[in-house]
């Protein structure tokens, strides 16, 4: 029973690190809270999903792989879906953010994500209702995977494919120039700025990434639960409170901010019920701020 | 005096529009000069520093960086045209390691010419080269001082200004950075030098502006400064000397 939960907090906290990179990044870079950045991993999912059925649409076959609920089109279309809600959230900084950030307060910036937020649910309800949608209808059956545990083909399919991209992620992050530049910027703009970094490309290179990892978090979320224009909202929480536990601004304690929580969501069902999931990251997210406000791995600013 | 590397003209800056703190500042520094600006606090030392590196509007005057204007500039493309800037605090980034700040730093220069430059950095300063893994964050004062004039000076600056480098230092560290920087200049480098440390960067500087009010008040070589009694008494005193 207890592995199980092991199981299912892992998958699911996978999930919340991956989309809690973006919120980490954006918040460490630009200084405010995204309330929208759920919406990117919702639009993610609908826009993978458009994809998908058009492409099953156009060449017939979208038959599972294996022992996997969903089919190649899919697979296909997490790619585009994660390019196309990387300019999502490309397009809102450039119409949005941006002029608000050249005479605004950070309040402004954060009461506008929220405006932000709602409007990107409502347009996705508009447009799709509120009707829960799916990748597939294929039935994901839980295989048996060593210990007495069983997780389903899709659970570990998933969680390979998020270790993939946070093993990306990490290089970039350490390895790469943009990856130094993106650091540096989140210690220190105007040091950035010595160094000859052009920081407004480094905030347009961090809503692509933020976005397209919170659209493959989406995707996941949706091949794991279901598609729905809300989902990304109820994802909010738990990116906050995975991005703040790890530290703001650090990669690796998103994802470790993004395991704890899953983990401790997966606990609080059978100790307190399904009904009080989502408070487990809410009060995690608290005691964080009151007992180590920079989290685990948060280097101190100035 | 030769051409000079850095002439600002009539130089007018602040945070502010409409309050400017640098009012008409004109100052020069030629190649391998080091060339220190004293004055009281508030007399806009740092501001007129900060603005010639691009990060303090300016609404007048002009610069000019080996002839060419660079007024306008977006200070990221400053280290490009030759111009560093240390600035007096929060001058490293904590999370960067010794080795990826200079990586950072240099991946302006072509790439070939990356590993010479880095390697120099590291013989200028050889404690930097003793400890490459080493977090920023985690550093002593004076490392962090030589990592911070290393990152600067990595890219090959015809002309460096620094804010106040002695600031919170040792006076063995104060000599040591200073001695540092009379080896830079042998390299043909313009020093721009804000002291509040007047009689240490006195001791190396070549000539000296004394700033009053965002403007020069003074100006002249170094000795004749430190020997002015009227200078001494109204700017240098003993107030904050070292």
């Amino acid at each position: 029973m207890i592995g199980q939960i092991l199981v299912d907090g892992v998958t699911s906290g996978a999930m919340i690190g991956l989309g809690a990179i973006g919120l980490t990044l954006v918040y460490a870079i630009l200084r405010f809270a995204n309330f929208a950045h759920g919406e990117f991993a919702s639009w993610g999912a609908y826009f993978t999903l458009l994809i998908a059925t058009a492409l099953a649409a156009a060449f017939g076959t979208g038959a599972p792989i294996g022992p996997l609920s969903f089919g190649w089109p899919v697979l296909m279309a997490l790619p585009l879906g994660m390019v196309l809600t990387g300019g999502l959230a490309l397009a809102l900084d450039r119409v949005l953010f941006r002029p608000l950030r050249r005479h605004g307060a950070e309040i402004v910036l954060v009461i506008a994500s929220f405006g932000a937020s709602l409007s990107l649910r409502a347009a996705l309800e508009f447009i799709f209702t509120d009707r829960p949608q799916y990748f597939s209808h294929g039935i994901a059956i839980a295989l048996p995977i060593g210990l007495g545990l069983r997780a389903t083909a899709d659970q570990i399919g998933l969680l390979g494919a998020a270790i993939v991209l946070m093993g990306v992620m990490h290089a970039v992050m350490t390895r790469t120039r943009l990856g130094r530049a993106m650091r540096a910027t989140s210690e220190n703009p105007d040091l950035a700025r010595l160094a000859g970094i052009d920081v407004a490309a480094v905030v347009r290179a961090t809503w692509l990434i933020g976005g397209a990892l919170a659209a493959a978090a989406g995707v996941f979320l949706g091949i794991t639960v279901q598609i729905r224009p809300d989902m990304g909202f109820d994802l909010l929480l738990p990116l906050f409170a995975a991005a703040i536990l790890g530290g703001i601004g650090s990669v690796p304690g998103a994802l470790l901010g993004g395991l704890i929580i899953g983990l401790a969501e997966a606990l609080a069902v059978p100790l307190v019920g399904a009904q009080y999931r989502a408070a487990v990251s809410f009060v995690i997210l608290l005691a964080v701020l009151l007992v180590r406000p920079r989290g685990l791995f948060g280097v101190g600013r100035e | 005096m030769s051409a000079p590397a850095l002439q600002v003209q009539d130089l007018v800056a602040g945070y502010e529009p409409g309050l400017p703190i640098v009012r008409g500042a004109s100052i020069a520094v030629a190649p391998a000069e080091i060339v220190v600006l004293l004055g009281p606090n508030g007399a806009g030392k740092s501001t007129l520093a900060k603005a010639v590196a691009g990060l303090v509007p300016v609404s007048g005057g002009e610069v000019r960086l080996r002839g060419m204007p660079i007024t306008a500039l977006p200070a990221h493309l400053l280290p490009r045209r030759g111009l560093a800037f240390v600035p007096q605090t929060e001058n490293v980034f904590p999370g960067l390691t010794v080795r990826e700040t200079l990586d950072l730093a240099a991946a302006i220069l072509p790439a070939a010419e990356r590993p010479a430059q880095i390697a120099q950095m590291l013989a200028l300063f050889p404690d930097l080269a003793e400890m490459p893994r080493r977090r920023a964050g985690a550093l002593s004062g004076g490392q962090r001082q030589m990592l911070a004039i290393a990152r600067a000076l990595i890219t090959r600056p015809a002309v460096l200004i620094l804010d106040e480098p002695s600031a919170g230092l040792s006076p063995r560290l104060v000599g040591l950075i200073l001695g540092k920087l009379a080896e830079i200049r042998a390299h043909g480098v313009a020093v721009l030098l804000v002291e509040q440390n007047v009689r240490a960067a006195l001791a190396i500087a070549d000539r000296a502006y004394v700033l009053v009010e965002g403007r020069p008040a003074h100006e002249g070589p170094a000795a004749a400064l430190l020997d002015d009694p009227v200078v001494a008494a109204l700017y240098l005193g003993g107030r904050r000397a070292a």
